[in-house]
């Protein structure tokens, strides 16, 4: 059961699942916010390849890049609109602000769009294979593999040597020091928005690469997964999100071929229920931060 | 001593009350079916809304779990409730040994709202010691386990298929005496020692436990009792409804009892009834419009999802402006000077907006 193929299948699930966690994260860090918003921002990015696949004679590269731009530029605007100005109020608005949007971004799909499920026109390399040390491998997972990697390369660049991913760093770790010394909020906040949706974007593409519809309810499992994993991770690490990503990308493949088929449709509530337990034996995840006060007793 | 000075402490549930009988009897002088439905489903959300206000306003912690408990309690009431036939037809896989059950509509309502609250308390008692964003997450957890449950235990649930013949005991009346009920458990609650101490968690979980508050005993109390609150909404629902499927009790619901809530203002028990009744307002003049545009087939593909995306809107511009709701932390009393008597707290502590 366990062979090259399932080690590239759960490989590349995992870069996909860290992706998803990343994005959360770099938000999470900042700003305390679990953004229940982001998986829409999935979904918005998944209408656009919709739309443009069907009605305009674009180029599918071009296309992909829009879509990765349309879901930055939601992001952007959600933190403007109805981020921003609760976010001095109090944790709890906030996560019912993201509530909100999310239910908003959704039921705008549905009032614009359709309820109903729109096939996205995939390019055919999403649909071939290559034979690899015997075994085929679609070129979709190898895909997902190479673009997660351009990105872990490209963010660990920005954060490391640019001013930005200094401030981005420095935020997560204390804002309000890191504001003192002069770095603008909204400048790093809109950053952390942006980054978040570039990579929900990037993973919008896979995503509908693997079912290729698109429905207005897409955004939640991808939410779900990006929360087990950067629980899992932990919530403050960026580093976190990719261990958790895999982790978890490791755990329900095992869980998919270990578990009896009766229990098989309960996956997802023992995903969760491992989520729990780790909130409760390490509230601050795998990866851990210097400052982490989520428990009480 | 006369009877308003007597009844003075009790002036915020009294009022209330008041209010909603006035609705009741309202509705049920004007005996219009459309009007008496509303209603009916308006009080059982003021009901959940009650339920999530015992646990979050005391605590001043958000919970997702709160619909969950509400779908444990709609699907334990019906096991009960209906008759071995009905079951039989509905569900054919059913375990056999619950097909005998059969208690009349009180009972099963009681039993439901306690098997969510016993589930509470075994599933919640380690998830108390967490806060903020954790504790979110975690009940956020809870929410997608026992709907996943829900779905695919089809020898209990009828798995993600609609769960049928469900007899139709909930009326007008019962909504409104448990509502009424419930009004009064949840604002004793409030007022009552592990009301306070939860109060003063929230305010300042290292000053009340430093003077001695378990915070972690206190939470779990209000949990617990949030949860049978939402048992019993969830029982009422199922026999007003009728016929419903596990996809009732997930995210939607949650969202609209959250902006109930949120609308209204979490902290005080005031806040839950208004945010209520105006929400269920708002919601029903949204509701006619979509229909109406709808019936009018302005949109070739339909118009749907109108009435969510303006509660949303409504939602976050009541999140910037008023983020402690309309009432922000206040009850409704009656004019006049406060008598200086045991319960000792009567000015409420001001919610500081955690």
């Amino acid at each position: 059961m366990i062979n090259l193929e399932f080690i590239i299948n759960t490989i590349s699930l995992g870069s996909l699942y860290a992706m998803l966690a990343l994005g959360l994260v770099i938000i999470y860090g900042i700003l305390r916010l679990v953004n229940f918003a982001y998986g829409e921002l999935i979904m918005v990015g998944g209408y656009t390849l919709y739309l443009l696949a069907s009605f305009s004679p674009l180029p599918w590269l071009f296309i992909a890049l829009l879509a990765v731009l349309v879901a930055m530029f939601t992001s952007l605007f959600t933190e403007l609109v109805a981020f921003r100005p609760v976010r001095e109020k109090s944790l709890t608005a906030m996560l019912v602000t993201s509530f909100a949007v999310s239910t908003l971004l959704q039921n705008g799909a549905l009032l614009i769009i359709s309820p109903r499920a729109r096939a996205v026109v995939l390019p055919q390399i999403f649909q071939t294979s290559v034979m690899i040390a015997g075994t085929s491998v679609p070129w979709r997972n190898i895909l997902t593999i190479l673009t997660s990697l351009v990105m872990l390369v490209l963010l660990t660049l920005l954060l490391r040597h640019t001013v930005l991913g200094i401030a981005l760093r420095a935020a997560a770790d204390n804002f309000t020091m890191t504001r003192m010394l002069g770095v603008p909020a909204n400048t790093v906040i809109s950053a952390a928005f942006a980054i978040s949706g570039i990579m929900a974007g990037l993973v919008s593409i896979f995503w509908i690469s693997r079912s290729a519809t698109v429905t207005p309810a897409l955004g939640a499992p991808p939410l779900l997964v990006a929360f087990v994993a950067t629980v899992i991770g932990g919530m403050r690490s960026l580093t976190g999100a990719v261990v958790g990503g895999f982790v978890y990308a490791i755990v329900i493949s095992l869980l998919g071929v270990l578990l009896p088929p009766g229990l098989l449709e309960f996956r997802e509530a023992f995903m969760f229920v491992f989520v729990i337990i780790i909130l409760l034996f390490r509230p601050q995840g795998l990866i851990s931060s210097k400052t982490s006060v989520e428990r009480v007793g | 001593m006369n009877l308003a000075a007597r009844l003075k402490p009790f002036d915020t549930p009294l009022t209330l009350v008041g209010a909603v009988l006035f609705l009741a009897l309202l509705t049920g002088l004007l005996g219009i079916p459309l009007l008496t439905r509303i209603v009916t489903v308006m009080f059982v959300s003021l009901i959940l809304v009650l339920g999530l206000q015992l646990y979050m306003g005391n605590s001043g912690i958000l919970s997702f779990a709160h619909i969950g408990f509400m779908g444990i309690g709609a699907y334990t009431s019906v096991l009960f409730s209906m008759t071995p036939a009905a079951k039989e037809l509905t569900n054919s896989n059913l375990y056999p040994f619950l097909i005998p059950l059969h208690l009349p509509f009180l009972p099963s309502l009681l039993i439901a709202a306690l098997v969510a609250a016993i589930i509470a308390a075994v599933l919640s008692y380690p998830l108390m010691r967490l806060s903020d964003a954790a504790a979110v997450i975690t009940t956020f957890a809870v929410l997608v386990i026992i709907h996943v449950v829900l779905v695919h235990w089809d020898r209990v649930t009828n798995g993600p298929r609609t769960l049928f013949g469900v007899d139709s005991y909930t009326t007008l009346w019962t909504s409104v005496i448990s509502c009424v009920i419930t009004i009064f458990a949840v604002y004793l609650f409030k007022e009552s020692r592990i009301g306070l101490r939860l109060r003063a968690t929230r305010d300042d979980a290292y000053a009340a436990a430093s003077i001695g508050i378990n915070i972690v005993l206190m939470r779990w109390l209000a949990f617990i009792a949030s949860a049978f609150v939402a048992g019993v909404g969830g029982a009422l629902w199922a026999h007003f409804i009728t016929s419903f499927s596990p996809y009732s009790f997930y995210l939607t619901e949650t969202f609209v009892i959250l902006a109930m809530l949120v609308i209204g203002g979490p902290s005080s028990v005031s806040g839950a009834v208004i945010g209520t009744l105006i929400v269920t307002a708002a919601r029903e003049v949204l509701r006619a419009i979509e229909n109406y545009i709808n019936i009018l087939q302005i949109f070739p593909g339909g118009f749907f999802g109108f009435t969510e995306v303006i509660m949303a809107i409504v939602l976050v511009v009541i999140l910037i402006y008023r983020p402690t709701g309309i009432m922000g932390g206040r009850e409704l009393r009656w004019p006049g000077r406060r008598r200086l008597s045991p319960p000792v707290e009567q000015e409420p502590v001001r919610n500081r907006n955690v």
